[in-house]
């Protein structure tokens, strides 16, 4: 069968189903709230805002590969574009770039301008430490994982602390290798 | 038209913060967990039904607020109304919605069907603490607009979804 050639991000999001973005961003909003709440440290809530993430990550990369049609990636660089540019244009129909890449090609930062989660929102005095947009991190560490890639996600640059841009910083620890569960004779 | 996401992240968000409040934060008191998840869908209608009001005179009585959730308020949230709307004229309400899309898009967690109890019903109990969401937003929704009232969902005719409003006097 000859290869599907990959899918651009905008064709991808202009083919899904489409919500309102203000259900996702309150939405959003009215969980951080409720774990700020509940768990009362700001370090916990970053925690559990990243884990939430990773568990998102984990299952939303099926749908990444099922409705992008791309193939292996051949490297990190390539990795970081595809994320950039389709995956977070066809979840959150706003597209990123990537910029400072180390010299071995293994860290780099994926920054966002425009970012759904954080319309209308103003961080109290009392959210000081507080990673909002921590989720973002978690699914992407999560969606990399499953593609064999363990990585480190963080935070560089964070408009709702009057920086310029969201600024996530992608540091490639290992590559695993592919374990299959089976074995060929099976 | 406003902006919009795909419909994955809603899904995905949802899904995951109740298995949080479920798994996670309150796996011994489902109870408390239920509380938490309508308190976040509270907070998310009240804020909704501030924003899509703000531009409206103010509603006379019970049954005109009613009918703008099943009407704008349902289809900002769900592009399509609420499909019957009953009354016994005594302050309760209810609410159908013919194929109600968060159930219709939700899938059972298979992690949680491992255990000792069967399948079916921890995933009607997953299905259950998930309504909790819809029912604090329609609470909250109507809580803006000056009306208390205790709602809670029956999903005997899937995918057919009630939600009965009982408005306190």
């Amino acid at each position: 069968m000859a290869p599907v050639a990959p899918r651009s991000g905008d064709a991808i999001f202009a083919s899904v189903e489409h919500v309102n973005a203000e259900l996702f961003t309150l939405t959003y909003g009215a969980i951080v709230r409720q774990l700020l709440t509940d768990l009362e440290e700001v370090e916990e809530v970053n925690k559990q805002l990243d884990q939430m993430g990773y568990n998102i990550g984990v299952r939303l990369i099926d749908e990444f590969l099922a409705k992008s049609n791309v193939s292996r990636c051949v490297d990190f660089k390539e990795t970081a574009d595809v994320i950039a540019k389709v995956g977070f244009k066809m979840f959150l129909g706003v597209g990123a770039s990537v910029t400072n890449w180390d010299a071995d090609g293994t860290c780099c930062s994926i920054v966002l301008g425009d970012n759904p989660l954080v319309d209308f929102v103003e961080l109290p005095d009392t959210c000081q430490g507080l990673y909002y947009c921590n989720i973002l991190s978690g699914v992407v560490r999560g969606a990399l994982e499953m593609v064999s890639m363990k990585t480190e996600v963080t935070w560089v640059r964070d408009m709702l602390r009057g920086d310029d841009a969201f600024e996530l910083q992608v540091k490639l620890l290992k590559q695993v290798p592919e374990e299959y569960p089976y074995k060929d004779d099976e | 038209m406003g902006r919009e996401v795909s419909e994955s992240c809603i899904d995905g968000l949802l899904t995951e913060m109740v298995s949080s409040y479920c798994n996670r934060f309150y796996s011994n008191t489902p109870e408390l967990a239920a509380r938490r998840i309508e308190a976040i869908g509270y907070q998310v209608g009240h804020q909704l039904s501030e924003r899509y009001t703000m531009e409206r005179p103010r509603f006379t009585d019970h049954l005109e607020a009613i009918k703008f959730i099943c009407k704008d308020f349902w289809s900002e949230l769900f592009k399509k109304q609420i499909d019957n709307l009953k009354t016994n004229h005594r302050g309760t309400f209810v609410l159908q919605d013919n194929k109600f899309r968060w159930l219709s898009r939700m899938s059972g967690d298979p992690s949680v069907e491992n255990g000792t109890q069967d399948p079916e019903s921890k995933a009607a109990q997953a299905m259950s603490m998930y309504l909790y969401f819809p029912c604090g937003i329609i609470r909250g929704a109507l809580s803006n607009l000056g009306i208390p009232c205790a709602v809670s969902a029956d999903i005997s005719s899937l995918p057919a979804c009630s939600f009965v409003i009982r408005i306190k006097v």
